[in-house]
């Protein structure tokens, strides 16, 4: 929901590194995401496309989104399991005493830039 | 061909907010201004819930509040005509919520440093004000008896984060069969040192037991600031 905001920010962020490393354009960004990050890649792929328009540093820029699947961990069996098949609830005990590992991850990996 | 170059950047956009967050949180505590982030879904009576809080308040601490919408100052009047807080509407332009910087932003605007307690009145909303630490000290998150008792299992994010649940307008509590058992055990379950305060903005039923318990944690907070200036001093 809030992809708009998130695109603003990473837009910034890429920015000001492009112009500390010298360079004039970027034309590839790479972002990772987790899988239960709240963030929707459909629409942040929208939203991106109509941002980059914004911004002449940005034109054509490629965005590449790769996902980090949502691992959880049990707290009373110490196993791992899947996030979004399981919830909350261990698949090997049944203990709702769990916790999210990774998944929620928002990182903007790297840039490509010439 | 031109060369290409690729930058490593592996920063996390959430991270750049979480820092900026706990900076602001400083910058209050030098300033002993309180911070509530006020969250809900739009229409849990957020706006009645503040008049009745300020009504209890007004006269022991000098309040502000920021209103934060998409759109419109309805908010902002109603509250700067019927009390004596201060007052500025902030516009998200479209945002679906507030992140620290535009927090300190708008504390700027409302001039916090002399105020004892400024609320944000989050946009209504339950999923991602959740996700953005605004840098207040209190979590305040409102669930009205009409939404239903199973929001915490619908918006677990929401109810994970918050310090304070207010199940606001028990008023119409006959109406509806909502499970207070059941929203607060589950709300527990998310957060087990969550403080709950079922009350009615509206008719002003158990508000003054809330009330209480913010003005505590404003003096302990004022306490932490003393300190804090004492240790300065000695430094």
């Amino acid at each position: 929901m809030h992809e708009l905001g998130v695109v603003f920010s990473v837009i910034d962020n890429v920015k000001r590194v492009a112009k500390e490393n010298e360079a004039n354009h970027i034309n590839r960004v790479t972002l990772q995401i987790g899988e239960v990050s709240t963030v929707i890649p459909k629409y942040l792929e929208d939203v991106w496309k109509w941002a980059i328009t914004k911004h002449e540093m940005l034109t054509d820029c490629e965005l590449v989104i790769k996902r980090i699947p949502a691992v959880s961990y049990c707290t009373n069996c110490s196993q791992e399991f899947r996030t979004v098949s399981n919830g909350k609830i261990c698949p090997y005990c049944g203990s709702d005493q769990t916790y999210l590992k990774q998944g929620n991850e928002f990182i903007i990996k790297d840039i490509q830039t010439f | 061909m031109e060369e290409y170059k690729i930058i490593e950047i592996k920063e996390s956009i959430f991270e750049d907010n979480n820092k900026d967050a706990e900076c602001l949180r400083e910058e209050l505590l030098k300033d002993g201004t309180f911070l509530i982030n006020l969250m809900s879904s739009p229409g849990a009576g957020k706006t009645t819930f503040l008049l009745s809080t300020i009504e209890l308040l007004q006269e022991e601490f000098r309040i502000g509040i920021m209103e934060a919408d998409i759109d419109s100052d309805v908010d902002a009047r109603t509250i700067s005509d019927k009390t004596n807080a201060k007052v500025i509407q902030l516009h998200t332009g479209g945002m679906c919520h507030l992140d620290a910087d535009m927090t300190r932003q708008g504390l700027h605007e409302l001039d916090s440093r002399n105020l004892d307690l400024v609320v944000l009145e989050n946009v209504g909303n339950l999923v991602c004000p959740a996700e953005f630490d605004t840098g207040a000290n209190l979590k305040v998150l409102i669930l009205s008896v009409p939404e239903g008792d199973d929001k915490p299992y619908k918006y677990p994010l929401a109810f994970e984060v918050a310090d304070v649940l207010i199940i606001n307008k028990i008023d119409v509590k006959e109406y509806f069969d909502f499970d207070f058992a059941r929203a607060i055990a589950e709300a527990k379950r998310l957060n087990p040192n969550v403080k709950v305060f079922p009350l009615s903005g509206k008719t002003k039923e158990g508000i003054r037991s809330w009330a209480e318990y913010l003005a505590q944690c404003i003096m302990k907070y004022k306490e932490k600031q003393r300190d804090l200036c004492q240790e300065c001093i000695r430094k």
